[in-house]
């Protein structure tokens, strides 16, 4: 199912929270919002779950306009940071919940809701759990139960706000391909909300990226990370050395290094450079800089250290290129790709 | 580089400790933990309850053994002391549902919703509590009596309520007021939102909500609550015996019982009506407790 949210405004106490947002979620797509905390991720979910209602805009659900319906009307599937299982509820009677309370003339039989538990237990890889109570599972575990609760009704969008949040690292890399099958396996339109740039960039079909309640720049893993729009997406997507500096006929100077700006307007400007495009340079190219500290990361080796203009850097060089650096060490780097923005 | 083989994962797995003591089963007097002073806080909870509760009530168990069997039974299970006893806990369980039942929604209109005048509105609710009971008892008599300002208007209906048993379950109901909702509080003010939405999400209606999620909930604190102002009722005394009337085989309390036999020197009589209440709040509070025990099973 198609969403499509229109101009959407919403306060809290007269803080914004959402700015004219408009964003379009196709059909069995898998959706980041991605965004710093305030930013009005969360607050963009629930709008369109209905646990919150816009002051101005439009929510639809393909052409039916569900701006004001209720949570309980409108079909969606929930999944909450600290889980909300109802704790005194076994696991099946949890994923059994949406089923249960529906009117008798839409209720499936007891049998086709046993079998119905026990089918998204398995996809949830879950079974044999079913008469547990949540505090007698783990936190992935009680997560699971939530996303098989969520999908028990069939919902025509699954929503997840910040699903991996609570969890440690581990459980939450294998969650984090868990939900990337289910969905293949269901096809649901899902949305999730986070501010782990790294889970959005691995997950997502799509990215929306939020800051400040409006959306910066809405695109594929590759075309954020690649094509940034501005200098908060190219901040906050993937790490990234600032020069602040000028541009004068389309050639920014700054922090001591001078880069080729095309189309970018006289005036001041920042420079951003990832870390691994900073690459060792000839003399007479790029600039110098003292490292202060290397370390090996995997087969990354991570240096930071200080430009000779003051300014603290990051460069990631492949192993083999390392060897034998020292904290200490003088090198001179260049830019082989840089993204200015006008400030 | 090589992929690592299985034999290299298996030698860099942490190595059990061969040399471990089996842990002990069951219970023991001796247990190491992080957490100590068991022995001290058990040792003053044995001796308070010993100084306090338990050697008063053995007390009145071995006064009222010092009568033969027949003698205890005759006065024990008297008439006048059966009624009594079935006022007593009766009025107390009448009392203790209703506050149950008003106990719930004042107790959530204090934790969910904002109104001016509230911190009077939780002082009032504490009042019974504080005030002597006396006084309650004194101001509810006058009130309730046919004469006073409640009981006026219920006198052209037909409805008596000072010195009958209904004045009984009027005086307890004030003094149980405070127990359901100073224990549903805090449960209620734990209760998250999310899981309230959650439910709304999954199609439940306000309703169904509030019937499945909440109360299912609240039922542990709610039965404390009930049992609390239960026990309470069929302890008390001060508040009944003004507006009760007093009159034997109607309106005549167990407590007040005791009393009128301590005054006739009766003291084993006496002993012989506290040791049945005793055992039948005892044996009362054990299933509560098995209720409740039952009720957090989730937790």
């Amino acid at each position: 199912m198609t969403i499509t949210a229109r101009d959407i405004e919403k306060t809290f106490d007269r803080y914004p929270a959402l700015n004219g947002v408009t964003l379009e979620i196709a059909e069995g797509e898998l959706l980041a919002l991605l965004g710093p905390s305030g930013s009005g991720k969360t607050t963009l979910l629930r709008l369109i779950a209905g646990l919150e209602f816009p002051e101005k805009g439009q929510i639809l659900f393909d052409d039916q306009d569900m701006t004001l319906a209720g949570a309980a009307d409108r079909r969606v599937g929930f999944v909450f940071q600290q889980y909300a299982l109802f704790r005194h509820m076994t696991v099946a009677r949890n994923v059994a919940f949406g089923l249960d309370v529906r009117k008798r003339a839409q209720r499936p039989s007891k049998e086709e809701i046993l079998k119905r538990v026990d089918e998204l237990l398995k996809l949830v890889e879950l079974d044999g759990l079913g008469k547990r109570f949540p505090n007698q599972l783990s936190g992935g575990q009680r997560q699971r139960v939530a996303l098989a609760r969520a999908l028990a009704v069939n919902p025509r969008v699954l929503l997840l706000d910040e699903p991996f949040g609570a969890l440690d690292a581990t459980v939450r890399k294998s969650l984090r391909k868990e939900l990337r099958r289910i969905h293949d396996a269901t096809g649901v339109t899902t949305i999730f909300v986070t501010h782990d740039q790294e889970e959005a960039l691995e997950l997502a079909d799509r990215v929306a990226i939020l800051n400040l309640g409006r959306i910066e720049q809405v695109g594929t893993p590759t075309e954020v990370y690649d094509a940034p729009s501005g200098p908060f997406v190219c901040g906050f997507v993937g790490a990234a050395n600032r020069f602040e500096g000028d541009v004068q006929a389309e050639r920014f100077t700054g922090g001591g290094l001078t880069l080729a700006a095309p189309g970018v307007a006289n005036g001041s400007a920042t420079a951003f450079v990832r870390p691994h495009d900073l690459v060792p340079a000839a003399d007479g190219d790029g600039f110098d800089v003292v490292a202060h500290r290397v370390t090996a990361q995997g087969p990354v080796v991570h240096i930071e250290g200080l430009t000779l203009a003051g300014l603290p850097f990051e460069a990631h060089f492949a192993r083999e290129n390392a060897q034998g650096l020292a904290p200490g060490a003088k090198l001179r780097l260049a830019p082989s790709k840089a993204y200015v923005f006008p400030a | 580089m090589t992929a690592p083989t299985d034999r290299n994962i298996v030698a860099n797995a942490p190595q059990r400790t061969a040399v471990q003591a089996a842990p002990r089963r069951g219970w023991t007097w001796r247990r190491r933990s992080a957490i100590p002073g068991f022995g001290l806080t058990m040792g003053v909870t044995l001796a308070i309850l010993s100084c306090i509760v338990l050697i008063p009530l053995s007390a009145v168990i071995l006064r009222s053994a010092g009568q033969g069997p027949a003698d205890f039974l005759s006065a024990a299970f008297s008439e006048r002391a059966f009624t009594a006893y079935r006022l007593s806990f009766g009025a107390a369980l009448v009392a203790a549902l209703i506050n149950g039942l008003f106990g719930l929604p004042t107790a959530w209109a204090m934790v969910r919703y904002q109104f001016p005048g509230k911190a009077a509105v939780n002082a009032i609710i504490d009042l019974p509590f504080a005030l002597p009971t006396a006084v309650a008892g004194i101001a509810l008599a006058s009130l309730y009596a046919e004469n006073g300002w409640v009981g006026g208007l219920l006198a052209p209906l037909g409805v008596k309520v000072a010195y009958t048993p209904l004045g009984v379950i009027i005086a307890l109901t004030f003094i149980g007021l405070p127990f359901v909702v100073r224990t549903l509080e805090p449960v209620m003010r734990d209760l998250s939102h999310d899981v309230e939405e959650a439910a709304a999400s999954l199609g439940a209606s306000r309703l169904d909500t509030i019937l499945r999620v909440i109360m299912p909930s609240l039922a542990p604190a709610w039965v404390t609550g009930f049992a609390m102002a239960f026990a309470r009722g069929v302890g008390e005394y001060g508040s009944v015996i003004f507006i009760a009337g007093n009159m034997p085989y109607k309106s005549e309390i167990a407590p007040l019982l005791i009393i009128i036999e301590l005054e006739q020197y009766d003291y084993a009589g006496a002993a012989a009506i506290a040791v049945v209440m005793l055992l039948v709040s005892f044996a009362m509070l054990f299933v509560i407790n098995a209720i409740q025990a039952y009720a957090r099973r989730f937790a």
